[in-house]
């Protein structure tokens, strides 16, 4: 059976650096094939190049057998390649149906739009691919993003496709959604089309996928068969070790009491009691909607709330995230791009963007202290490419998250709140995250760690709370935390007084 | 894992995201200054480069204040207004004080337009398109009704600062260049200059580190509509009597300037050096159109099309 896509010797440079090198891709009909790498590995750029987003600098490439070098996303499309990207490319003001008919609305005589038409041809496309409750005359910026995920994903499969490629589809989707699309997809392979998944989850890749091809540098390590690998030999061929120790070890610390909230109440959560000592990291797990981000964000006063908080026994009461800061608790939100960069700006001016008070002298900034305290992060947290005045805009997400963390680790909090921090970075990075937070406990800060991913929270905590409906319903210490049980503790399944 | 070894820090340290336009603006510069030496024999003679020199200083100011404003995301319409609020409150209020209170008094009403501006968009959340076209109107109201007819100035002394010279520089330019070295150095080094470069690019970012969003806000129209109220004052003294209609449509001269210059409406880009670059290309182009008698209509026609290439010339490939 000859191939469906090939490309071959395939390089792209991006001014001195080399984003792919020399790699060749293929995939048959009838195949999910993965693809994937760490952050910055190329994975992108290559299915950028498919999709005709770019142009290559070398190589060729061949759909069916034929010559094909698209000058145009246009020109893939009519050679029946869709890309589903992770930025959206949905009309935000319109409706979902305009969204998904765009172009190709049904009409009466004369160019009117035949509304009920277009209505009912949306609606039964969506329902065709098993995505049921969108309404269709919604607006697309009101809709949850992964229900925006699900019309793009629809909008790219009434085309027909030959090649559907996916970029991290599953980021914004959760389980139930998932195993939705996973059925689209393997239906849409059954009838003989390619879907290329590119996505850093490993479980994911291995569930879905027929073929894995991994790139690491921009260069290609290895095409395997989804049934004859496994995770680990995965890990092994995207970072180049083997990742033999992904939690630090750390000794159960000897904590005096930090922060300590006592009946807190505000939007989304109601009652909260937590203490939090030096040197210890406390996690803090719950189900989308339980009110972890709201009660993190109360904290650290950027939404309002009430009750009673001490910080080393003197009150505090933050009305102002600048009051936080200046009783010590800083917040690193889960989502960087919205609440933690200024994206056109250079890693330097994110760095020192929550110091520049320290950094300066009546109100003058000390360049020399602001590049000594970027360079210093930059080294100590591995940041790619280390050039001071990129614009984080042009970093991958595990390099954004880094400049972050760094922004934190120069403001240096005694209680630093994390709400999701390894969220959409690959699994090198969330290594390095994991010493980074591990870290801060050592030098006797106190860490409060919000998050989803169940393996990460057991393995760097030292204890657990578990919050649902706005409550903590429940606190489990790290030695006797199992996945099943803070899962049945979140979604109400087991009773446990805190 | 490898690491980049520190060599290579310091040697990516300047790296720049330049597009060509940061060469080409310079350039541009240079060629319409070598086209008009040689096209005209008066473009050369020390009168018109004075007089060059001295129609720069106005439009420097407003840009330079316009530049802030835009950095933080916004948009001050009201600057020309403010121009002939200043201009003209000085002339009125030097019948019953001093003119140096006077000055004092009108730059400080001017800037107390950009506190009010500032405040209502960083308090409220209206789109500053709109609070400025408010301001825009109302100060234009305001200074009709605090002279109906044009304010003549006799002030040998205030008329002095318009005319006088330090060598062979007017000491208005010598004033406008100051500003921009104060100007690059706020924004580059200072506290609240950084926070309003941060603010255009990622408001809540910059909240959530602490920083008071409001306050720097309201800075920045401040700093705005201080520097089109100085433009003002400059004005009065440069030409010796202030039409309460003075500076309609000077926004846009600004406006101009600065996207020239490479700042971004909206936040994000733009420096005090492309500022600058852009007020010269402007004042340049006029002062040529005008030797060869062209039409002022025309004018219009070439800075129009002028500001929509340098955007499209600064369009990101993607």
């Amino acid at each position: 059976m000859t191939d469906r896509v090939v490309m071959r010797g395939v390089s792209k440079r991006f001014g001195a650096a080399l984003a792919l090198r020399d790699v060749d891709f293929s995939a048959r009909p009838g195949e999910i094939h993965g693809l994937m790498g760490e952050n910055g590995a190329g994975k992108s750029t290559l299915m950028r190049v498919l999709a005709g987003a770019i142009d290559s600098d070398g190589g060729d490439m061949e759909i069916d057998g034929i010559p094909y070098r698209p000058r145009s996303p246009h020109d893939a499309r009519s050679s029946g390649i869709r890309a589903v990207h992770q930025e959206f490319s949905l009309v935000p003001h319109l409706s979902v149906a305009e969204n998904l008919l765009l172009g190709e609305l049904p009409t009466h005589v004369r160019g009117v739009v035949d509304w009920p038409a277009a209505h009912r041809e949306a609606d039964s496309s969506l329902k065709a691919l098993g995505f049921e409750g969108i309404d269709t005359h919604m607006r697309v910026d009101q809709l949850g993003v992964s229900q925006r995920q699900m019309v793009e994903i629809t909008k790219a499969m009434r085309a027909d496709p030959r090649v559907v490629i996916l970029d991290e589809p599953s980021a914004v989707l959760s389980n139930a959604e998932l195993e939705r699309l996973f059925a689209v997809l393997r239906s849409f392979r059954d009838e003989g089309g390619v879907v290329v998944y590119v996505s850093h989850r490993l479980d994911e890749v291995l569930t879905i996928c027929d073929r894995v091809t991994v790139l690491k540098d921009g260069e290609l390590v290895g095409t395997v068969s989804a049934a004859e690998v496994d995770e680990p030999e995965l890990i092994r061929m995207m970072v180049g070790r083997p990742l033999s120790e992904i939690y630090p070890r750390r000794a159960r610390p000897v904590t005096e009491q930090l922060l300590l909230v006592e009946g807190l109440t505000g939007a989304g959560f109601q009652g909260v009691d937590l203490r939090l000592g030096t040197g210890e990291i406390v996690g803090i797990f719950g189900l989308v909607g339980a009110g972890r981000t709201e009660l993190a964000r109360a904290i650290f006063g950027a939404t309002p709330s009430e009750g009673r908080m001490t910080i080393a026994g003197a009150p505090f009461k933050p009305r102002s995230p600048a009051d936080a800061l200046k009783a010590g608790v800083a917040m690193l939100s889960e989502e960087r791009a919205r609440d933690g960069l200024v994206l056109p700006a250079g890693i330097l001016d994110n760095i020192t963007l929550a110091s520049l008070g320290r950094l300066s002298r009546l109100g003058i900034l000390s360049r020399q202290g602001q590049v000594q305290a970027a360079n210093e992060q930059v080294e100590n947290l591995d940041i790619r490419p280390a050039q001071l005045r990129r614009p984080v805009r042009m970093l991958s997400g595990g390099n954004q998250q880094k400049v972050v963390f760094g922004k934190w680790l120069v403001h240096g909090a005694r209680v630093q709140i994390l709400d999701e921090p390894t969220r959409g970075v690959d699994v090198a990075t969330k290594v390095q995250i994991y010493q980074i937070i591990a870290a801060l406990a050592d030098e006797g800060r106190a860490v409060l760690l919000i998050s989803s991913d169940l393996p990460e929270i057991i393995g760097m905590s030292d204890r657990i709370l578990v919050m649902r409906l706005g409550r903590i319903v429940g606190e489990v210490p790290a030695s006797a935390a199992t996945e099943e049980r803070l899962l049945a503790i979140a979604s109400g399944v087991e009773g446990l007084a805190a | 894992m490898s690491r980049y070894d520190s060599t290579a820090i310091r040697t990516r340290l300047d790296w720049r995201s330049r597009s060509w336009l940061d060469l080409a603006l310079p350039a541009l510069f240079l060629a319409l200054l070598v086209f008009a030496a040689i096209s005209s024999d008066t473009f050369l003679t020390q009168n018109n480069i004075v007089n060059l020199l001295r129609q720069t200083v106005i439009n420097g100011l407003i840009s330079l204040g316009m530049l802030v404003v835009i950095l933080s995301g916004g948009i001050d319409l009201s600057v020309g207004a403010v121009v002939a609020l200043s201009a003209v409150l000085v002339g009125v209020l030097a019948e019953s004080m001093p003119i140096p209170m006077a000055v004092a008094v009108a730059l400080a009403a001017a800037a107390g337009v950009g506190v009010i501006n500032g405040f209502i968009v960083a308090r409220f959340r209206i789109q500053p398109f709109i609070v400025t076209l408010g301001s825009l109107s109302a100060v234009r109201g305001m200074v009709f009704v605090i002279s109906e007819t044009p304010v003549v100035y006799s002030d040998p002394g205030f008329l002095g600062i318009g005319s006088a010279m330090l060598g062979p520089i007017p000491l208005i330019t010598v004033l406008m260049l100051l500003a921009y070295l104060l100007m690059s150095f706020f924004l580059n080094r200072t506290t609240p200059g950084r926070a309003i470069i941060g603010i255009g690019g990622n408001e809540e970012a910059v909240r959530l580190a602490g920083i008071n969003v409001r306050l720097n806000t309201t800075l920045a129209y401040t700093i705005c509509a201080g520097l089109a109220g100085l433009a003002g004052v400059i004005l009065a003294s440069r030409v010796g009597i202030a039409q309460p209609s003075v500076g309609i449509g000077w926004e846009l001269d600004a406006i101009a300037a600065c996207v020239i210059g490479g700042a971004i409406l909206g936040g994000g880009g733009g420096s005090v050096r492309g500022t600058f670059a852009g007020v010269l290309i402007l004042a340049l182009i006029s002062n040529l159109l005008n030797m060869f008698n062209v039409q002022s209509y025309y004018q219009q026609v070439f800075k129009g099309v002028l500001i929509v290439l340098a955007v499209l010339a600064r369009r990101k490939e993607r």
